[in-house]
């Protein structure tokens, strides 16, 4: 006999504005405490404390503007938001301060989040969407340099890109972009060449999300239909089609794999939260506490297994953590 | 016939007179089914045969010239193998240029597509003859742009004659189009509007594909016309007119078309496979090699048997359903709402009644907000329901509602369309609380746009006809329906009478009897639909009497449908009236009509108004034969 899915652990009110984006910062050793830091519709970002439940700082950084990435870069003192007000800013909250350190003006109007991806000591690369419709643009941080622009060939319709995954295979390797697109397809970019290694059709309809596993060259994207894709990367670096699972009600906006790689959470604008194990897709949770679409879904990042949390923003101004299947 | 070739000066004068005779006195297809074959393998490539033949149909007196004419256009296989066995004729010869041009193709009409080919290609292959061509065109034109003729001719006349249009159209080159492109574009805009303003469907798609036709034709550079029309096999054999067939292909255009197809449905299979071998085509790992111990059986499923599809809730009140309908902004809900309300309208009657008028207002406002699926069928449904449910003070507001001032046509006819519904729903037997259809005998009246209920009526009335009984119950295990007081009867007069009283008084944006005939035409159908299904009621022969009365001020009405209407009018009210009743407080009435029957069924140019005609005399006559066998 199946038990009724787990209430949320707890629930952080205090928004007033819809959560689009959410960030863990658990790793740090005592007396660190653990840190959840969120972006809202209002422009503000809050950095919660786990501990007490409340808001430590709120950021405001974006001209009240929504903000809809954050992002730690190296520890929970150094902050990357993103916000509708076409700009990134990298901020400096370390000993209690919150100015912003430096700012990438954009010129992108779109929704597209940008990419992190730790190259080596004190070097990031991220990937945004460029000023141009269809443009993906790599920088280099934090010397702000560009490192690429990968333009899709002319006639190719991929329409603008709407999410991005920087990612490589260990730390010697090249590094590489998956970027899903409107058009629904997703996209594998190599860096250095600036050209596209693979191209797969897997959705309908724009990409909303993806999310990818290095180790298993495995990845899952979902999309405004009832379908999350499971796509493959073989030797050759083509991406193919492994499998597709039916969502009961359309709309996915966000998808998380877990840092162990064990299970997956998706975000659905049915108000749902369904948690599925990575392996085969099977199933295993449908969380349903929001009364509004679920935005954004995040793992935390505890050392400690049993202490790991997942995290979902909705547009209903509430996030909810969850301690699910933290026994593995 | 067979001659001696050489260089002998023969007359053929006598031929010709023999010819003549024969083919006026109606001998033509003997004696030119063994000419015309011979005649054209002998001008194949002779020209003294071509000469003889010429001399030959030439010599024919005048008086015969129509026969033979005609006999050698029909019998002809190709319009270059006409012109080589008439040669100049039309040309030269008066009689045979009027049979040709006006004769063949604006006093007859019952000619093949591969005649009108034959001759028109005929007319083409010449210099001497493409004047006459561009004559025959502009008269044709001039023609199918009468609005008279739409009105009076029969849709077959104007169909050939849309034809000969397309035909000519075909063979026209550009300096002949250059310079009557001003003549041609003002008979096509005269022509279209009178074709528009037909209510018959069939005239107002002729009108539309000639139009096309022609602005193709003129209009070279900018937008070309383009209607939207049902594209069946009646449209595309008349575009497949368009395209000239050069003379070496076979006559009639059918077998091309055949071939065409062909080619276009090899196309679209060829396009298709090249684009699956493009897209990636997915990659199925076989399942029972992963014999990998699966971590994931460590993690045991929670309950989700909760996960539904998320559906927005209707309301489950009336009252909130006007709420909603009236002033929500929230679209979901909206359409949950129209959605929902036949069957909460159907659940809760008292409801429905303390709210009736208004609910009734709402929906025959109700605009479609978002995009529904099959949203008017939804509307009509709706509004149905809330007339059955309280027939009287709704069929009061929805037929002053029908006279008042600016509504559109589509909702005048929703009104008429409603009432007939629900006419239909109260007049049948209910069957254990739900409406059934009885049996497979009971034609349903289908209402929504677009269908002809002229067709309905004559399987009804056909089967009124011949059906001694009512059957029904279909085979030994269904249940004998209960019989149930006939709700139509007592509000029968409220449908009724209202929608008869002011149809002679004009309003400023509605007008009856002058240009809203298309309306007019919808109100005399319904009008019969209502007088049918009121039989066996109390007020059915004051609805007769009104009904004729009716019917008598408007039997010369120009509009063949509204005619059809009327006519039904007429059969629903033979069949509905009691036969004692009929003759005993109708029968001056009566007598009148059937003079006026008979003179539709003679002279009216639409055949369907004499079909009708023709079935209402039968009517009579049998309601005579019945009453002389009942012992009086």
């Amino acid at each position: 006999m199946a038990l009724p899915p787990p209430d949320p652990q707890f629930v952080l009110r205090g928004t007033s504005a819809a959560v689009h984006t959410l960030h863990f910062s658990c790793g740090g050793q005592e007396p660190d405490v653990p840190v959840l830091f969120s972006g809202s519709e209002n422009g503000f970002i809050h950095v919660w404390n786990l501990r007490t439940h409340r808001v430590d700082t709120a950021l405001d950084g974006h001209g009240r503007k929504s903000v809809y990435c954050v992002e730690t870069v190296g520890g929970k003192d150094r902050l990357l938001s993103q916000g509708r007000d076409q700009r990134i800013c990298l901020w400096d909250l370390a000993e209690g301060r919150t100015s912003v350190m430096d700012s990438v003006f954009t010129e992108n109007v779109g929704f597209c989040r940008c990419s992190l991806l730790k190259v080596a000591q004190g070097r990031w690369l991220m990937a945004m969407a460029a000023k141009a419709l269809e443009e993906v643009q790599v920088l280099e941080l934090p010397s702000k340099t560009s490192v690429c622009t990968l333009k899709p060939e002319v006639g190719a319709k991929l329409g603008m890109p709407m999410c991005l995954k920087l990612w490589q295979l260990n730390s010697a390797s090249q590094p590489l972009l998956l970027a899903g697109y409107e058009d629904g397809s997703v996209v594998l970019w190599n860096l250095s060449m600036g050209k596209a290694l693979s191209q797969l059709v897997c959705h309908q309809e724009p990409v909303m999300s993806l999310d990818f596993d290095s180790e298993k060259t495995k990845g899952i994207s979902g999309s405004s239909e009832k379908v999350l894709s499971i796509w493959s990367l073989n030797e050759q670096q083509n991406l193919q089609v492994y499998k597709t699972h039916q969502l009961v009600n359309a709309g996915i906006s966000d998808i998380t794999i877990r840092p162990d790689k064990k299970i997956l959470a998706t975000g659905g604008w049915d108000h749902r939260i369904r948690i599925f194990g990575w392996k085969k897709l099977k199933p295993l949770a449908v969380l349903d506490y929001h009364t509004a679409t679920v935005h954004c879904v995040s793992f935390s990042d505890h050392k400690n297994p049993g202490e790991r949390l997942l995290a979902a923003g909705s547009k209903d101004h509430r996030i909810s953590i969850w301690s699910i299947y933290t026994q593995t | 016939v067979c001659f001696i070739p050489g260089g002998m000066d023969c007359s053929i004068s006598f031929v010709s007179h023999v010819l003549g005779k024969v083919c006026v006195h109606g001998r033509q297809n003997e004696i030119l089914s063994i000419l015309v074959p011979r005649l054209t393998d002998l001008t194949q490539s002779d020209c003294i045969w071509q000469r003889i033949c010429w001399r030959l149909v030439e010599c024919v007196p005048d008086r015969w010239m129509e026969a033979v004419v005609l006999g050698f256009v029909q019998r002809a296989p190709r319009a270059d193998v006409l012109s080589r066995l008439l040669g100049n004729l039309v040309v030269k010869n008066k009689k045979a240029q009027f049979v040709v041009t006006q004769k063949l193709l604006l006093l007859q009409y019952g000619h093949t597509t591969a005649v009108l080919q034959n001759l028109l290609g005929y007319l083409s292959l010449d210099s001497c003859r493409r004047a006459l061509l561009i004559k025959v065109l502009q008269e044709l034109l001039e023609t199918w742009g009468s609005s008279s003729a739409v009105k009076h001719s029969p849709p077959e006349q104007q169909q050939y004659i849309s034809k000969a249009i397309l035909i000519c159209l075909s063979h026209l080159k550009e300096a002949e189009i250059e310079s009557c492109r001003q003549e041609l574009l003002t008979g096509m805009m005269e022509g279209v509007k009178c074709h528009l303003d037909s209510n018959l469907p069939q005239i107002r798609r002729l009108g539309m594909i000639v139009a096309e036709s022609i602005s193709a034709k003129i209009i070279t550079d900018g937008p070309v016309l383009k209607f939207q029309y049902e594209d069946d096999d009646e449209a595309r054999e008349l575009k497949s007119l368009l395209v000239h067939t050069p003379p070496s292909c076979v006559v009639s255009s059918l077998p091309d078309d055949d071939r065409n197809e062909k080619a276009d449905a090899a196309l679209p299979l060829v396009l298709e496979s090249n684009k699956k071998s493009h897209t990636a085509a997915p990659v199925m790992p076989d399942e029972g090699s992963d014999a990998e111990l699966d971590s994931d059986d460590d993690l045991i499923p929670y309950d989700m048997s909760e996960d539904k599809e998320l559906k927005t809730k209707a309301p489950v009140y009336i009252r909130d359903c006007i709420e909603v309908l009236t002033g929500s902004e929230d679209v979901d809900k909206w359409e949950a709402t129209v959605k929902a309300l036949e069957s909460l309208v159907r659940k809760n009657p008292a409801a429905t009644r303390e709210v009736n008028v208004e609910l009734a207002k709402i929906l025959l406002h109700l605009e479609e907000k978002t995009c529904i699926e099959g949203f008017v069928e939804l509307r009509q449904r709706a509004q149905v329901a809330v007339l059955t449910t309280d027939p009287i003070p709704v069929a009061k507001y929805l037929t002053s509602q029908f006279y008042s001032l600016n509504y559109s046509l589509r909702q005048r006819t929703d009104i008429l369309d409603v009432l007939v519904l629900a006419a239909q729903e109260l007049s049948h037997p209910r069957c254990h609380g739900k409406t059934k259809q009885s049996g497979a005998q009971k034609p349903c009246i289908h209402l929504l746009p677009g269908s002809e209920s002229s067709k309905d009526w004559r399987r009804i009335v056909d089967e009124r006809i011949k059906s001694k009984t009512r059957r029904f119950a279909m085979g030994q295990s269904q249940v004998e329906l209960a019989s149930s007081p006939n709700e139509f009867s007592s509000v029968a007069g409220y449908f009724f009478f209202p929608l008869i009283q002011h149809f002679d008084r004009p309003l400023t944006t509605f007008d009856l009897l002058g240009e809203d005939h298309f309306v007019l035409g919808r109100l005399v159908h319904t009008l019969a639909i209502l007088m049918y299904l009121a039989v066996n009621t109390v007020a059915v022969t004051a609805m007769g009497k009104a009904l004729l009365e009716f019917v008598w001020a408007l039997r010369f009405h120009t509009d063949s449908y509204v005619r059809q209407g009327l006519l039904s009018c007429v059969s629903s009210m033979l069949v509905s009236v009691p036969a004692e009743r009929l003759l005993e407080d109708l029968t001056e009435e009566l007598l009148e009509t059937q003079s006026w029957l008979g003179d539709v069924v003679e002279k009216d140019p639409d055949g369907d108004c004499r079909r009708l005609a023709l079935q209402n005399l039968l009517l009579m006559e049998n309601l005579k034969k019945k009453l002389k066998t009942v012992p009086s």
